[in-house]
């Protein structure tokens, strides 16, 4: 997955200067490919080749010190939640505000005038000949019209 | 440890709360239409169509000038 070998790239190594390392686990990839500490002190090393016998010889504190030496967090730790989201959205909300001052300026100084037919004189005359054919007069438009006051019905 | 997991049925139980639930929902929901949207609507229609009179409406919409063959 993270550390996928391409075919054909054997030959370049995978020497990375510290602190950079390949190590990364996060929820979804648990368990990397490389131990967290490559470099072990004597008493580390002691502690791996302790760990190639039984392991109920190992001291709770050993066992805490192998863990950490194979992995960088608990789960726990990895896991824990972050204020991340918080950044997330209000950057999201800045950039809409940041849009809707882009268009309304290109509202005010790019848009053509409007077209005849969306002027309000025509709007109006159009909705009047829609009452006048009654269109949807059940449970539409022109049922909501009140045709002896000659207003919408309350 | 798996094998008193097995016991708990967890499949089976989640399947039937499931199963039972979605029947539930929508036969609620198709009520809920039925009463709040079919019901009014076919009350709307009727009464509407009890008391038209089409030459009636004919007529104005005659005079209020939409048709182009009859003036």
């Amino acid at each position: 997955m993270r550390q996928m070998h391409s075919p054909g790239s054997a030959a370049h190594s995978k020497e990375k200067m510290p602190p950079y390392t390949n190590y990364h686990a996060q929820r979804s990839y648990p368990m990397p490919d490389e131990p967290f500490c490559t470099e072990l002190n004597a008493e580390q090393r002691a502690l791996k080749e302790k760990e190639k016998g039984s392991w109920t010889q190992l001291t709770h504190d050993e066992k805490v010190a192998l863990y950490r030496l194979q992995f960088h967090e608990t789960f726990a730790e990895m896991n824990r939640r972050s204020n991340e989201w918080k950044t997330v959205m209000g950057c999201v909300f800045f950039f809409f505000g940041f849009t809707a001052l882009m268009i309304w300026w290109q509202r005010i100084y790019v848009f053509p005038k409007k077209p005849v037919t969306l002027t309000d004189e025509w709007k109006a005359q159009q909705l009047q000949r829609i009452l006048d054919m009654k269109g949807n007069p059940v449970q539409g438009l022109a049922s909501r019209w009140d045709y002896e006051k000659k207003e919408w019905k309350k | 440890l798996s094998s008193e997991i097995a016991r708990w049925g967890l499949l089976a139980k989640r399947l039937r709360f499931h199963i039972v639930g979605a029947f539930a929902v929508s036969l609620g929901v198709a009520a809920f239409l039925k009463f709040a949207v079919a019901k009014p609507g076919k009350k709307a229609y009727a009464d509407f169509y009890r008391n038209y009179d089409s030459m009636k409406d004919f007529e104005k919409m005659k005079k209020a000038g939409i048709f182009q063959s009859a003036k």
